[in-house]
């Protein structure tokens, strides 16, 4: 809403036809009614997580144990084996897939602006955006398990990840970087600073905020990832910190575990973890938002 | 659902789980919980075998295996237990690939080439070059389950059966059905068929019953993919609850599925009268079964079609595929010596009976304790 | 969005930016909703921004990004011109961002190339029709399959969740930049945007849980509806199957593209340059008319664009798909019907992922998943065209 709307208000007046005025209050009115109709099936969703999954995580061992030794006929245990293998999977999926995003939309901006090459990457990150994230662990699978001869780990499930997490991180970082204003560049050059450096210096930290933003948005779409999970990331009820060797759990294969069983116990599990999954991408989401704020370069 | 609420909400949860996950104080010790089956181990064997065992497969005996290992890690720290119900295909490829020490299958290696790859002969590749076991461990009656207010006793024979789910019997009060249970008041619901959509082991195992018991009617070969009539969902848990949401729905599944759902069951008239589904029943069925395999290879020919008295037939068998020698290193095989024995003991396949297993018949049993003390 | 990301400093107003400026619509493509930071037109006029101060030193490494407030201790150092380091550094910088752009081709290569090798031999293997035959079964020794049916199951629940999805996604999207007041429009935004935020495997599970019985269940009031006022139409006729129908696929389906298309629809409408609105208004034109007329032209090859990355979104989705959707017999005529079942490429792979236990049958379902790449893909390229059309269009 800029301030040209509120100077106009309304423009409506008896001075219009009757037609045009009812065709703007009908239009009005679904232009309500669509944020209406967006906003039923979020709360919806919300409510019937929330609802079917609270019980679960209010018990103080939800937060602090693990499944071991529990089967579906027995209360107890908690989902704190898979909070940890999200999470540790989720930031070695970051670690790779940041720094090659990051220079790839560098390199899309400052460098190749317009050439055969970037045209190519740009072509190439369309295709990674379109590659189903089942396909994605079948070829990490092929690549890393069958020719490589490595165990399914944690590393391995990252590994899948960093093939969805690269062009989402890519785009939203290129967005950024391209709203940045060509005078700050400019400016830059022109006190003879070189291009790296104004890159570095001046172009990311002008954009920081956006790309923290990008950044922890993939971070959460990653995180709820299953299909991967499915095929690379073997489910166990321990706790596995070492992300190099052995089953790791995580939520969503936690979910996966439990969605299949109809006892009771199994059913809050379900939605146990997916509640506690939609709290931890809340809460990363949050973080972005916080450490874009704070880290954001006030003019 | 108020989200300024939910936000603050999962602020507190957020800082809290990170802050322990910083800490690191995360607990694998759920014992309190676990309740009294500890101490369960040193029945089975004098102290814990500490390391870690991965096994992957069939997602028919999850419930049997799960139940296992948490009695068998009871108290134990320093052992940890891992099964995938991933499927029995998978198991056997992630077994074959070296992925997991060993494999839950519904059916044995198969000894012809497919895709010109031979399953036993990859499998003792995998071993060193020694055979792969077929290791018979938990019996998985199939409930044929129903969902029909007011009829509490139903009997299906072979043909029947066939029949309902080829789609060639629509209704439940057809005269076929009618025919098999006499004094049973039939309602003229019209009959839906709820099948597995993913490729599964059960399915294979009662499509092998209805070609065996009754080769007349079903005449499609025996496949993981469901070759009858009816909608497909995923997994058991789909099926059966497919079945629960549906007056007059019928399906195949694992016989712990029907009663967590509270499904009604129906019992099998394979010519020799009325059998229920019960763990004695099943039993009865597995001992009329005729060994397919060499020496400790233990690998079962079930007959689907026998007439035995009081032998519920529609069954399968989930083997423990292993090593025989190699494989594994030494540590390893300790453990899952210790842990496959610990399986097989007679007062943990009793405890399956309760949810929804039936125990090894003893004469097998033995075998199987003879076959697991010669891994190596 | 708006409210997840605080304008980005230094974005000119759409009024007097030169690297913006304001027909330079540039729509991400390929990115989620959750990937679209908003870049939400501050006020009217911004305040030129000052250039950082820079303090490059000699060393040339990273030290502190520049605070732009200009009076810390970095400002009083004296520039380092020396161009040696400069040269050096731009040679590294340059050849690794290049380097991470050759990444990025080698791995699609990679992965492209893994796709043939793997669906190759088992199309040349395949005794069906893999276009037209309906048959699956890829393994044994004759194996035949053919994809018309995952195609048109894929096909129309993402076609019936962009029809659900893209008008309201429109509607909000106008609703967030031209009817709401700001505080509100924040608000929305941000709702809608958890929405992009929410696991699909829970989709899933609230759709078959919650939603399935409520839509898509047979005595439910909703098909029951359709199904006796459009049941003539062969798209909206009655089945057999229960409630894990297309139609119930779709509607999730449809939740789950909608804060894609409306958060990047509303990137884009937020962008109309201010001087077409004001010619409008100065018409005498309403607010409808104001929208009709200078905002929906503007936006239209956004919103292509972001319909189409909705498209490319439900077209692959996975577990959510897989959890719902029933599976008809194979004995089953085709059915056209939203209320019949069927499986989608994705979901066709994931629920056979555990029993790829021959390379002829992962051949098959490899060959299905190509299909679904070529498909996304293609779906992504016409967006790109569009909009690269539309953008000279406008310009």
């Amino acid at each position: 809403m800029t301030a040209l709307d509120t100077a106009v208000a309304d423009p409506l007046s008896q001075h219009l036809g009757r037609g045009r005025a009812v065709r703007n209050r009908v239009a009005a009115v679904a232009m309500y009614a669509a944020f209406a109709l967006a906003v039923v099936p979020l709360a919806w969703i919300l409510f019937s997580v929330l609802s079917k999954g609270f019980s679960a995580i209010v018990d103080a061992q939800w937060w602090t144990n693990s499944q071991r030794g529990i089967t579906i006929r027995t209360p107890g245990g908690g989902a704190y084996h898979a909070m940890a293998g999200t999470l540790i999977q989720a930031a070695i999926t970051t670690l790779i897939s940041v720094p090659i995003a990051l220079l790839t939309a560098v390199y899309l901006v400052e460098y190749g602006r317009g050439g055969r090459f970037a045209k190519a990457i740009s072509f190439m990150v369309d295709i990674l955006t379109g590659i189903p994230s089942i396909v994605a662990a079948l070829f990490i699978y092929a690549l890393w398990v069958t020719t490589a001869g490595f165990g399914r780990t944690g590393l391995s499930v990252s590994f899948a990840l960093v093939l969805l997490m690269i062009p989402v991180v890519t785009r939203s970082t290129e967005e950024m970087l391209r709203i940045v204003p060509s005078e700050l560049r400019e400016a830059s050059y022109a006190l003879g600073v070189p291009k790296w450096k104004t890159i570095l210096r001046v172009v990311i930290p002008t954009a920081w905020s956006g790309i923290i933003t990008g950044v922890m948005l993939g971070v959460a779409r990653v995180m709820g990832e299953t299909a991967p999970l499915l095929i690379l990331g073997p489910y166990t009820s321990s706790i596995n910190m070492n992300p190099f060797r052995g089953n790791m759990a995580a939520l969503p294969t936690m979910i996966n575990q439990n969605r299949t069983e109809s006892l009771s116990l199994a059913v809050e599990r379900t939605w146990g973890a997916a509640l506690t999954l939609i709290l931890l991408v809340l809460a990363l989401t949050l973080a972005a938002r916080w450490l874009s704020r704070f880290s954001a370069v006030r003019g | 659902m108020n989200s300024s609420m939910l936000r603050r909400r999962s602020r507190v949860a957020g800082l809290a789980s990170a802050a322990m996950l910083l800490a690191g104080c995360g607990s694998d010790n759920n014992a309190s919980a676990a309740g009294s089956d500890n101490g369960a181990q040193a029945s089975g064997s004098s102290a814990c075998v500490s390391g870690t065992l991965n096994g992957e497969g069939s997602s028919a005996q999850k419930n049997a295996i799960d139940q296992v290992i948490a009695d068998y890690i009871a108290g134990c720290a320093g052992t940890t237990v891992n099964y995938n119900p991933t499927g029995s295909g998978a198991g056997i490829s992630q077994f074959i690939a070296g992925q997991v020490d060993w494999a839950g299958s519904d059916s044995a290696l198969k000894d012809e080439p497919k895709d010109g790859v031979v399953e036993t002969q990859a499998a003792a590749k995998r071993c060193d070059n020694n055979p792969a076991w077929n290791i018979p461990m938990v019996v998985g009656p199939i409930a044929i389950a129903y969902n029909l207010p007011g009829v509490d006793s139903l009997t299906l024979t072979p043909e029947v059966a066939a029949k309902i789910f080829k789609g060639q019997i629509a209704t439940w009060d057809d005269p076929a059905i009618a025919a098999v249970n006499k004094g049973v008041q039939l309602p003229s619901t019209p009959i839906k068929v709820f099948f597995r959509s993913d490729e599964s082991g059960t399915t294979e195992n009662f499509t092998k019953y209805l070609n065996a018991a009754a080769g007349s009617v079903w005449t499609d070969e025996p496949s993981k993919t469901w070759p009858g009539t009816g909608e497909g969902r995923e997994k058991s848990a789909g099926v059966s609850e497919g079945v629960k949401g549906t007056e007059g729905g019928i399906t195949y599944v694992e016989w712990s599925y029907a009663k967590d759902n509270g499904l009604g069951v129906a019992k099998v008239n394979n010519g020799a009268g009325a059998v229920e589904l019960t763990g004695e029943s099943v039993g009865k069925a597995v001992e009329a079964a005729k060994k397919a395999g060499k020496g400790n290879d233990l690998k079962l020919d079930l007959d689907y079609a026998t007439q035995a008295k009081g032998a519920y037939p529609v069954l399968l068998v989930t083997y423990e595929i292993v090593c025989s020698k190699g494989g594994i290193d030494a540590d390893t095989t300790k453990l899952l010596k210790s842990f496959l024995t610990f399986f097989a003991s007679p007062e943990q396949q009793q405890k399956l009976e309760d949810i929804g297993y039936a125990p090894l018949p003893s004469p097998l049993e033995s075998e199987v304790n003879t076959a697991i003390q010669a891994i190596s | 969005m708006t409210q997840m990301s605080p304008p980005p400093p230094g974005r000119p107003d759409a009024a007097d930016g030169a690297a913006g400026d304001g027909t330079d619509v540039v729509v991400p493509d390929g990115v989620t909703a959750m990937d679209t930071p908003a870049r939400q037109v501050p006020a009217r006029q911004a305040p030129p921004r000052p250039v950082p101060r820079l303090a490059p030193d000699a060393s040339g490494q990273r030290s502190r990004p520049p605070t732009g407030r200009g009076d810390g201790p970095d400002a009083r150092r004296p520039l380092d011109l020396s161009s040696g380091a400069g040269r050096w550094g731009d040679r590294i910088f340059s050849g690794l961002s290049s380097g991470a752009g050759w990444f990025v081709i080698v791995l699609v290569t990679l992965v492209g190339g893994f796709l043939l090798w793997k669906a190759v031999p088992a199309l040349a293997g395949n005794n069906a029709h893999f276009f037209f035959d309906r048959v699956w079964s890829p393994g044994g020794n004759t194996p035949a399959f053919g994809i018309p049916d995952l195609l048109y199951t894929t096909v129309l629940a993402s076609v019936l969740a962009m029809a659900l999805a893209v008008p309201v996604a429109i509607g909000i999207a106008l609703f967030t930049t031209q009817y709401a007041p700001r505080r509100l429009a924040r608000t929305v935004a941000a709702t809608v945007d958890l929405l992009a935020a929410v696991p699909s495997i829970i989709y899933g599970l609230w759709g078959i849980a919650v939603l399935a019985p409520i839509l898509g269940a047979p005595d439910s009031w909703v098909r029951n509806t359709i199904e006796s006022t459009l049941g003539w139409i062969p798209l909206f006729s009655a089945t057999g199957i229960s409630a894990g129908n297309v139609f119930v696929g779709g509607v999730v389906l449809a939740i789950m593209i909608l804060p894609i298309v409306a958060a990047i629809s509303r990137e884009v409408f937020d962008k109309t340059p201010v001087a077409h609105k004001e010619g409008a208004y100065a018409l005498g034109a309403t607010r409808w008319e104001m929208i009709r007329t200078a905002v929906l032209p503007f936006g239209r090859p956004g919103v292509i664009s972001a319909s189409m990355l909705g498209l490319g979104r439900a077209l692959g989705e996975t577990i959510a798909i897989t959890i719902i959707l029933s599976k008809p017999n194979s004995t089953d005529p085709f059915d056209l019907s939203v209320f019949f079942g069927g499986e989608t490429f994705a979901s066709k792979i994931a629920n056979n992922a555990s029993e790829f236990d021959s390379p002829s049958k992962t051949g098959a379902y490899i060959a299905a998943g190509l299909v679904l790449f070529v498909l996304t893909f293609a779906v992504n390229a016409i967006a790109r065209i569009i909009i690269n059309r539309r953008k000279e269009f406008v310009e």
